[in-house]
């Protein structure tokens, strides 16, 4: 009697070439779809309509009113604070005269001061999100502050 | 006598290898979904940065993203516009199916703004007019996350 069968499982091979297909697919996948995006985040701004804002909140603290000038290729030609114009560096000023004014002593956000940004027409967006970034807070050791939360932006004026 | 079979049983062994092939395809499909219903972004558009800009911490429910470029155009739901006005039409057509299909109040919707930074601020404003217009309340100015202060450059 033989026993030729013995033999027989050693011929098992594991075949290769389909996972190497799947990984290979994979592979193409994740270098088409890679791409470095610099995490975003939000300003959050509730801005009802002018019409119902000014009956429904009767303001007690005075609005405060941030005028940014641009010249005619749309860079900052200056920043007023009030009636007070910010020399240099003038976000940098602009955050700690805001700073003063409100005097985050009482705990961040406590205040329901309202900040107006009236901004040229043809100022580029990157002026505004830098007032809008010194009026509403500031980083200190490593630590966000908040400072006034209600910001809009001033009515266009008509044409 | 032949006894045969006995040599067979060892090769009965399930394949593995469609299986494999299915769980992988499967994980690639959901990765795919996943990437691309998270945010809306558009690479036309680069966004200002600031130290301030925070991920929200809910995601919102059903957001509207407008898109701003720098050279005056919007994008809306995929769709590049260079009217305000078609802005407008656009926005009100969905405020409509709003109202028709849901119980939401326009003011709890949140219109996302991504303008460039090199946008003009005007545009935003008046983008910002628009839908004040149409009754949406809540805005995110997006920008992105930058690791060092901002201010300090200009």
């Amino acid at each position: 009697m033989k026993l030729r069968n013995t033999e027989h499982r050693e011929t098992i091979v594991l075949q290769m070439t389909p996972m190497i297909d799947i990984v290979f697919q994979l592979l193409v996948f994740f270098v088409f779809t890679f791409k470095i995006v610099l995490p975003e985040g939000d300003f959050n701004i509730r801005m009802p309509s002018a019409a119902a804002s000014t009956t429904s909140q009767p303001s007690e603290t005075p609005l405060v009113k941030v005028r940014l000038r641009a010249n005619d290729d749309g860079e900052l030609a200056g920043v007023q604070l009030g009636d007070r114009p910010l020399q240099e560096q003038p976000f940098l000023e602009l955050q700690s005269q805001i700073r003063s004014m409100i005097g985050d002593a009482g705990g961040p956000g406590s205040t329901d001061q309202e900040v107006e940004i009236e901004a040229d027409y043809n100022l580029k967006y990157r002026y505004a999100m830098n007032a809008i970034t010194a009026i509403t807070g500031y980083v200190e050791n490593g630590e966000q502050h908040k400072l006034v939360e209600r910001v809009r932006f001033a009515p266009l004026p008509e044409k | 006598m032949r006894i045969r079979p006995k040599g067979d049983t060892g090769i009965v062994e399930g394949d593995l290898t469609p299986m494999i092939d299915m769980t992988f395809q499967l994980i690639a499909f959901f990765m795919l979904v996943i990437n691309f219903s998270e945010v809306e972004q558009d690479q036309r558009v680069q966004l200002p940065a600031s130290e301030l800009a925070k991920p929200p911490s809910a995601p919102y429910e059903q957001p509207f993203t407008i898109h701003l470029t720098r050279h005056d155009q919007y994008i809306f739901g995929g769709r590049m516009l260079s009217e305000l006005s078609q802005l407008e039409s656009a926005l009100r057509l969905e405020t409509q199916i709003i109202k028709r299909h849901t119980a939401k109040k326009l003011a709890d919707v949140t219109i996302i703004i991504r303008a460039d930074e090199n946008a003009k601020t005007g545009q935003v404003q008046e983008v910002i007019q628009i839908c004040q217009k149409l009754e949406f309340e809540k805005f995110a100015l997006r920008g992105k996350q930058s690791e060092v202060p901002t201010l300090g450059g200009s």
